[in-house]
């Protein structure tokens, strides 16, 4: 029988397995933020241990840091703490470290694989829900508890057990306006939020084929909010031209030899599947989420179900979704009024976003009443952003470009959204308080986001 | 880690689904670089309301309710992979958390802090609600070496899953890392067949 791409990666990780027990599995890649770190940094020295193989761990502050003078200290002396403990981390156990206005500082799931650190056939953890977003490049990457990370400095490896596989295919072509945001928002309100938990999985078919290597970093990046353990994408000529030439790709001799055995990471025409599902790209419409968790998302036309439409053990926390929103069982949400807008996160802060975001504002103005906060997702699209000069554009339509930095995704910094104020977020969780205590979020894509903070209200972009 | 063998105790209800990790321990609050003091700000933004003042609606204001068990709604402990949330609710002083069914990453961060948690089916959890709504003192009895959980009032018992590793280590309080660098050798064979 045929194996699936993840079997294929998984297996030939394996060091060794627990009877009735997890996997030990080697891991290819670590990268490590202030935020989830500390802790496990400190399990070392009290058990006197080092890192087993510290050249394959990449530390990187991006929750914490401010978006805007970044040339200077940063203000908050619990952040400056926490990003300093990672710093100095860093020296002490001998890691590469990409800091505070480092070329290539960024959000750590932007800046993985934009400089090449991210491969095909890897295995990529990270004390961070999505590290998911590198499957897009056909590796097996996961989220991992502080006591795992503490594993994988100690010993390269975890325990783990195996997941379930699925496979998830979109089929046909999506339609103008729409997008790989709006692919994945669509695909967790049809799963639920946790319809995906316990499984690995592999999104297929012609529509996923069909995105880019940034729509596909946003596909598999959304994979745990319907609780998927990760999500991945099989390499084809698309990432192969996207990794060439990054700065830590493999080049000459190596990437010949490289490449012929990314081109066997496929799953097997008989490979078997624990779970299969399919969609038709043609049904998905521009997205927005309504309620409190990334399942409760509906098309931008649609409107939000009636009370009696959902299951009856799930009818207090739906109600109390909405009172926290402000929004009533059974309306349309076109043409509500919204507070914010931003831009950004591991989920949307590529070059293509802000390409999507510029080109929809240009030649228009921001309304006036709105607060926008676009934040790149890493020095190299900022500057990308200025080379290209979509700054320029950005600037004459009112907005302003902010410094990179997981930002107002889950506001840690300073960029927080006020308590009972809307921000249509281009981030990937709408979770009460996420975005700041009090705060209200609607998921959406790039476009979704440009037309709210053009019209200072939920449109569809397509009408707009 | 601390070991795991029996617990009987009252329960804590939280008839919610889909508690995320972001309500467990919101993320303004995961800037410590200690592994302390979590439990305080367990639930933080349900617990109390903007002006910190504890809130009276929110079950562990309610001194009807105490126990180290925790009983939630489906789906509990999604979204964010932050361990801190298993620190807050084990610093809180759980040793159990009773779903019908859990997010993978909190599960596995669960675990590795010596909180065990425990996949009962849909009826046996609202069983548990009806009992605990009707009397606060009902009590439920989880035996790790038997994998049961007995609700006390009812007098309903379930079996529950756990990795058979998983479980050795809780109940011996053996925790991953020794087990990994133990294997030091098949790690550098690894390495050697593979790089």
């Amino acid at each position: 029988m045929g194996k699936t791409l993840f079997d294929k990666i998984w297996d030939r990780h394996v060091i060794t397995t627990v009877p009735d027990g997890p996997t030990q599995l080697y891991i290819d890649r670590h990268y490590c933020h202030e935020v989830t770190s500390p802790q496990a940094f400190q399990g070392l020295r009290n058990r006197k241990l080092r890192f087993l193989r510290p050249e394959k761990t990449y530390a990187i502050p991006d929750h914490n840091i401010p978006t805007v003078d970044q040339d200077k200290a940063i203000q908050d002396p619990v952040s400056r703490k926490q990003v300093d403990t990672l710093q100095e981390n860093a020296r002490e156990f001998g890691i590469s470290y990409f800091g505070l206005g480092h070329p290539k500082n960024g959000v750590i799931h932007v800046v993985g694989p934009e400089t090449g650190l991210t491969l095909p056939g890897m295995t990529i953890v990270c004390g961070d829900s999505h590290t998911s977003t590198h499957g897009a490049l056909g590796a097996v990457a996961f989220g991992i508890g502080t006591s795992e990370v503490e594993m994988v400095m100690a010993a390269q490896s975890i325990l783990q057990a195996k997941p379930k596989t699925m496979c998830i295919k979109v089929e046909g072509k999506l339609r103008p306006g729409v997008g790989a945001k709006d692919m994945a928002l669509y695909i967790i309100a049809q799963m639920t939020t946790g319809g995906a938990t316990g499984y690995f999985v592999e999104y297929a078919g012609e529509a996923v084929r069909a995105l880019s290597m940034e729509g596909r970093l946003t596909l598999c990046n959304l994979s745990i909010e319907m609780g998927a353990r990760g999500g991945m994408i099989a390499p084809d000529q698309t990432t192969f031209d996207y990794i060439k030439g990054r700065e830590f790709a493999p080049a000459g001799a190596a990437w010949e030899q490289a490449l012929e055995e990314w081109k066997m990471l496929y799953s097997d025409e008989d490979a078997v599947f624990d779970k299969e599902v399919q969609f038709k790209a043609e049904d998905i419409e521009p997205m927005i989420t309504y309620g409190t968790n990334p399942g409760m998302g509906m098309g931008i036309t649609e409107s939000i179900p009636p009370l009696e439409s959902i299951d009856p053990a799930g009818r207090i926390s739906f109600g109390k979704a909405l009172d926290y929103m402000g929004f009533k069982a059974g309306e349309s949400l076109q043409g509500k009024k919204i507070d914010y807008v931003f831009l950004g996160s591991c989920t949307n802060g590529r070059i293509e976003d802000f390409r999507a975001f510029t080109q929809f504002v240009h030649g228009r103005q921001k309304a006036p009443e709105v607060v926008a906060w676009l934040v790149p997702g890493s020095k190299a699209v900022e500057q990308q952003c200025r080379e290209e000069g979509l700054t320029e554009i950005l600037e004459q339509a009112g907005f302003v470009l902010r410094q990179p930095g997981c930002s107002a995704c889950l506001a840690m910094n300073d960029d927080k959204i006020p308590a009972g104020k809307y921000a249509v977020s281009t981030s990937n969780r709408n979770f009460e308080g996420r975005q700041g205590p009090g705060a209200r979020t609607i998921l959406a894509g790039p476009l979704v986001a440009a037309a709210a903070a053009i019209t200072g209200r939920i449109t569809d972009p397509r009408t707009c | 880690m601390e070991k795991f063998t029996t617990l009987t105790s009252t329960v804590v209800p939280l008839p919610i689904e889909n508690v995320d990790t972001d309500q467990i321990i919101p993320a303004r609050f995961l800037k410590a670089t200690s592994k302390e003091g979590f439990g305080d700000n367990l639930f933080r933004d349900w617990r109390y309301d903007n002006n910190n003042r504890p809130n009276q609606d929110f079950v562990l204001n309610n001194p009807l309710y105490s126990g180290s068990i925790l009983v939630a709604g489906k789906n509990f402990g999604s979204g964010s992979s932050r361990e801190h949330a298993a620190w807050a609710v084990a610093g809180y002083g759980f040793r159990v958390v009773v779903s019908s069914f859990f997010a993978d990453i909190f599960k596995n961060n669960a675990l590795n802090n010596g909180v065990l948690p425990v996949v009962v089916s849909e009826s046996f959890l609202q069983e548990i609600f009806e009992a605990v709504e009707a009397d606060a003192q009902s009590t439920l009895t989880v035996d790790l070496e038997k994998q049961t959980i007995r609700n006390n009032v009812s007098g309903r018992e379930e079996s529950f899953s756990i990795n058979a590793y998983k479980r050795n280590c809780l109940l011996q309080g053996y925790d991953d890392i020794d087990f990994l660098l133990s294997n030091k050798e098949k790690i550098q064979a690894w390495e050697n067949e593979n790089n």
